[in-house]
């Protein structure tokens, strides 16, 4: 049980935090404490070349020195700084949360068609699945993840998440299985561009793991939400399809649906069927995903968790829960229901 | 209908090349030459009907597998295992061929002017009228009709010296026949199998196929069947029988 | 001096008080058993391999049988199975042969995996109410999709699929040919198998014309004595599988003996009647893995690339590589065969020492060609010792697409697993060709007791994955999250990659 949220701003106006975690503390009922956290896009105006990564160190004076000389020898550390922080009386701090601004050498790996990307994904593989004592937790541009174990209000505080402003935010407050109390364990989980929200839990995760593990993606969080982001990253960036085909190969239509096609989408949804199967996620999840110019929310394709979308002017909302959204924007003009497996998009214009 | 149509297999893949002979048969053409075939592997591959090709180059691995009816004409050598599993028709080629030719034939005739590799006529099998024929101008390799089930193997050794001095021939055949032209040294036969005298009744089976033999090569029948012939056949229809006990 | 005889295997015995002299144990027992003597009837032992048929028909319950009635001075080391092989190899100087699948002292690794299910933290789906889908997949599928995004809902698949076989569940009857077994067997799996939107391989025997009727359920098999195999043949076939090995007897060939091959047998597989049928222990045109690629395009050129070709190999410790090796050559799909695959005879010594279980070969396949990212290029069929659905579920777990079964289609029409196939004499009319024996064996009735089976377990399948919270087959597939380890060892488990109970 966990509760999710996101806002679109498609004109990119922005918003600060305010809202947002005053949305997600409307569904602490869905959550335990134990985990909460935030993406926002368009918070690095000035570094928005470069890639910020943010980073759980265990401590700074034992573990960064390896995580720097990494990073010098795959490009340039812009600027760096501790991530300001703001005691909680409930909140333990096990983590000392770092960013850097990151400019990867293209010439590394020229071999590849986006080496930048390549390079990020690759460090942040490399540094995640050596575990000492460093973690990334977001690697995109002009964007970043701020979470921690705790209520979502504890956690917004603690970063001070009011006083960041940007077009697009996730949020998410969990109520954890696997590891609680983890912070890397908490939402949202990001590669990239790539964030994630995510309720629920993914039956088929071994199998889309394994799939993924084939094209050099290592899930190293212990949970299954990252591998969302990865498969996301696999068919929309490296392979090319459209959001919304890369949701009909996450939560493709049953097979009865598909024989009563015409024929052109039969072989269309039968070709997605066969080529990405073992990306196919089951189980109970609603998802919402985004990237610097879009965000998306769809459902497993029995519609196992609750999804609501909602939309006022330029906004475009998605949540678990319809007073989420209302609490963020109460002259909310529209809200509905998504259909199972059928992704709700929103872009930026232009 | 009827007519020649000539094919350019100069830089063509093996199925695109496939296709155009197939259509070319299905639209009546009785004859197909494909020139500048270079290593095409499967050439007439399953096919059936009638169709005569020419083929003017190496043929690849594989020439007439499966093929059921046609004749193919190779101007030039191929390589491993023409007729392979073929079921009817001929394949005469007016050069050397590699290993395993012949491989499984069950029906038709491979005739090669001149020398073939290791492996001839390898499991060759017939069945009620379906007796497969490999017919070799030149030299064979060692295991000739190994594992042979059925059909006749002639080598005439036109290429100078004993027609086959490798051993293993006919090993563990349980069916058929081997015609070898000239003497062949007891060592050289494989398990299973055994030297049988040869009369005029079999000069006689023979001379029908050598005649036909002869005539694709402007060679003289009379002079191909003169000489002393050594035929060799199964000592037993259950090579393997007393290998093995029940539990 | 001599060995003398050794002990009887059964002793068969009748309860004189409930036998009425019907005789009807005379008529049903091929192997001479019963015979009546004025008014009563008697027994030889000796001769009964325990096939069950005449305790089956009985119509009062008379008849008993008791396994190893006489026992030898008990010896862990010397046990009877080695001494009776030492006493028959002295007598005959001959290899053993022996029927069914490895009757070595092997622990079962399925038995020892235990299946998941969902408490709490996502619902189990209930498969009756929900949907459920089973429906497979065979062949080749493209690492990744082109798609021409033509903008907004206009979008256009560029990529083209080969031919795959659609499975409407992931179980296939295995290759069992028409000589191994009778016509009326193979006909009643034929049924079963359309029935059941599934199929079945035609072992190396050709196909018979009765079976025309089912030929786009058929898996043509195309081994080393290339039997049977023409163009007709393979253009009729649903898909073409190039049998290389098999778990039972990996590394060597076949032997149909000549007297099994009557009229109807030499007719489908296209030999002389009464001939040996002799499958060399290669293929004689393959002799390396390029080879193999040739073979299996020389089949795809043959019948234009219509048809998905399968490679069939046993089980050996080195197939994780073999099969990535036929992964790059075309084929659509891997079989592998564990070394509890059955067969009608195969020698002992290879049947109960040579070859690898499924359960760690296909845990190794799979991870090998995930490794080379090469999964998508073929399909994964693991056969040999699948027993019930729960191994069918496992087996998909550890990464197969799809299974074969032979010996339990087998003892859904009646086989007892006497082991005794090799003898030609079924009374069940299924590994016979005696025409009085074969017509035992309905195939109206057969066929449904087969489809029964596969229903059976294609429903216990769904209720597993329902429970797993999975509704469809493709999120069952390499999931070994989903399994756990039970008593085995640790190398196992790293092998299998799965977790021990409890972690």
């Amino acid at each position: 049980m966990c509760g999710i949220i996101g806002v679109i701003d498609r004109g990119r106006k922005e918003m600060d935090g305010t809202q947002i975690r005053r949305a997600l503390a409307q569904m602490n009922e869905r959550g335990s404490g134990e985990g909460a956290g935030y993406a926002v896009y368009g918070c690095y105006p000035e570094y928005r070349d470069c890639y910020a990564l943010h980073v759980f160190f265990d401590n700074i004076h034992e573990n960064k020195k390896e995580v720097d000389d990494l990073l010098e020898q795959w490009g340039r550390i812009v600027h760096e700084g501790q991530i300001p922080t703001y005691d909680q009386p409930n909140l333990r701090k096990i983590h000392a949360p770092w960013r850097y601004f990151f400019k990867p050498d293209r010439s590394l790996m020229s071999w590849s068609p986006s080496p930048e990307d390549d390079i990020v994904t690759h460090l942040v593989m490399r540094i995640n699945t050596d575990h000492r004592g460093a973690l990334v937790i977001s690697s995109g541009k002009n964007m970043g993840v701020f979470k921690a174990s705790g209520w979502p209000e504890e956690v917004a505080d603690f970063y001070r998440i009011q006083d960041y402003r940007g077009y697009l935010w996730l949020g998410h407050n969990r109520y954890p299985t696997n590891t609680p109390g983890w912070w890397g364990g908490a939402h949202p989980f990001n590669l990239l561009g790539w964030s994630v929200v995510h309720n629920g839990e993914i039956t088929s995760y071994g199998t889309n793991q394994r799939f993924i593990r084939s094209y050099g993606y290592h899930c190293t969080m212990f949970t299954d939400t990252e591998v969302v982001a990865y498969l996301i990253d696999l068919l929309v960036r490296k392979h090319g399809l459209p959001e919304k085909m890369a949701v009909r190969a996450l939560a493709p239509p049953f097979w009865d649906e598909i024989d009563a096609m015409g024929e052109r989408e039969r072989k269309l949804n039968t070709a997605i069927r066969l080529t990405y199967g073992p990306a196919l996620m089951n189980g109970p999840f609603a998802i919402v995903v985004a990237n610097p110019t879009m965000m998306m929310g769809f459902t497993d394709r029995i519609k196992l968790r609750p999804l609501v979308a909602g939309e006022c002017g330029d906004r475009l909302y998605i949540s678990s829960e319809e007073a989420a959204i209302r609490r963020m924007e109460p002259g909310v003009e529209r809200t509905w229901m998504p259909r199972a497996g059928e992704p709700v998009i929103g872009r930026v214009n232009g | 209908m009827g007519g020649t149509i000539r094919i350019d297999a100069a830089e063509m893949d093996y199925t695109a090349l496939n296709r155009q002979i197939r259509s070319a048969a299905a639209s009546g053409a009785t004859e197909v030459v494909l020139d500048h075939v270079l290593g095409q592997r499967f050439i007439a591959d399953g096919l059936r009907g009638t169709v005569r090709l020419i083929i003017n180059g190496v043929a690849g691995g594989d020439l007439g597998m499966f093929m059921s009816g046609p004749t193919c004409i190779v101007h030039g050598n191929a390589e491993h295992a023409p007729g392979n599993t073929m079921n009817g028709g001929v394949i005469v080629i007016h050069g050397s061929a590699g290993d395993a030719v012949a491989h499984s034939m069950r029906g038709g005739k491979v005739l090669v002017r001149d020398d073939i590799g290791y492996r001839g006529g390898i499991h060759m099998k017939e069945y009620y009228d379906k007796t497969p024929v490999l017919m070799v101008g030149g030299n064979a390799r060692a295991y000739l009709g190994e594992y042979m089930a059925g059909g006749l193997i002639v080598v005439f050794g036109l290429g100078g010296g004993a027609a086959v001095t490798e051993r293993g021939i006919g090993s563990g055949i349980h069916g058929g026949e081997i015609y070898i032209r000239g003497p062949v040294e007891d060592r050289l036969l494989g398990v299973g199998a055994r030297k049988l005298p040869v009369g005029d009744a079999e000069r006689k089976r023979i001379a029908p196929f050598v005649q036909e033999f002869a005539s694709h090569f402007d060679m003289d029948a009379k002079e191909l069947l003169a000489g002393d012939f050594t035929r060799i056949g199964p000592a037993s229809s259950r090579p393997f029988a007393s290998k093995y006990t029940w539990e | 001096m001599t060995i003398g005889s050794t002990p009887p295997r059964y002793r068969v015995s009748i309860d004189r008080d409930q036998c009425m002299l019907c005789e009807r144990c005379v008529e049903e027992c091929p192997y001479g058993v019963f015979r009546r003597n004025g008014e009563r009837m008697s027994v030889n032992s000796r001769q009964c391999t325990a096939c069950h048929r005449c305790i089956a028909m009985c119509p009062r319950d008379a008849i008993n049988l008791e396994e190893q009635p006489v026992d030898y001075r008990s010896h862990p080391v010397w046990t009877r199975k080695v001494r009776e092989a030492i006493y028959n190899q002295a007598r005959t100087g001959r290899i053993i042969l022996a029927g069914m699948g490895n009757a070595g002292d092997y622990p079962v690794i399925f038995d020892r995996l235990v299946l998941d299910a969902c408490q709490v933290t996502n619902p189990a789906i209930d498969p009756l109410r929900e949907p459920m889908e089973l429906r497979t997949y065979l062949g080749k599928k493209p690492s990744r999709l082109e798609i021409r995004n033509g903008g907004g809902d206009d979008v256009e698949l560029v990529t083209e699929l080969t031919p795959n076989l659609q499975l409407e569940t992931p179980l296939m009857i295995a290759h069992m040919s028409y000589g191994a077994i009778s016509l009326n067997a193979q006909l009643s799996l034929a049924r079963a198998a359309a029935a059941t939107g599934t199929f079945m391989g035609t072992g190396e025997g050709g196909l018979h014309q009765a079976i025309y009727p089912y030929q786009d359920r058929m898996i043509v098999q195309v081994a080393s004595g290339r039997f049977g195999v023409d163009i007709n043949y393979l253009e009729r076939g649903a898909a073409i599988e190039i049998k290389i090995g098999q778990g039972a007897k990996p590394g060597i060939g076949g032997h149909l003996p000549g007297e099994k091959v009557c009229e109807d047998v030499s007719c489908t597989r296209m030999i002389p009647v009464g001939s040996d049928a002799i499958s060399p222990a290669p293929h004689h045109d393959i002799y390396s893995i390029e080879d193999l690629k040739q073979l299996v395009r020389s089949l795809k050129e043959a019948t234009e690339w219509k048809k998905p070709v399968f490679v069939k190999i046993a089980a050996v410790h080195n197939s994780a590589a073999i099969a990535a090796g036929i992964a790059r050559s075309s084929a659509d799909a891997v079989v592998v065969d564990g070394f509890r695959g059955g067969t009608g005879a195969a020698p002992r010594v290879f049947r109960d020492h040579v070859g690898i279980p499924i359960e760690a070969a296909i845990a190794s396949v799979d991870e090998k060609l995930r490794q080379q990212g090469i999964r998508n290029q073929v399909s994964l069929v693991a056969s040999g010792g699948i027993r019930e659905s729960a191994d069918v579920a496992k087996a998909i777990a550890l990464g197969a697409d799809a299974v074969y079964i032979g010996t339990a289609a087998l003892v859904a029409m009646g086989c007892r697993v006497c082991g005794t196939c090799y003898r030609g004499l079924c009374p069940w009319g299924i590994a016979t060709q005696r025409e009085d024996l074969t017509a035992r064996l309905d195939p109206d009735v057969e066929s449904e007791h087969v489809a029964n089976l596969i229903q059976a377990w294609t429903l216990e399948l769904s209720e597993l994955m329902g429970a797993a919270g999975i509704n469809s087959i493709e999120s069952l597939r390499g999931n070994r999250d989903r399994l756990r380890g039970y008593l085995l060892d640790e190398g196992i488990l790293r092998v299998l990659d799965v977790k021990p109970v409890g972690a």
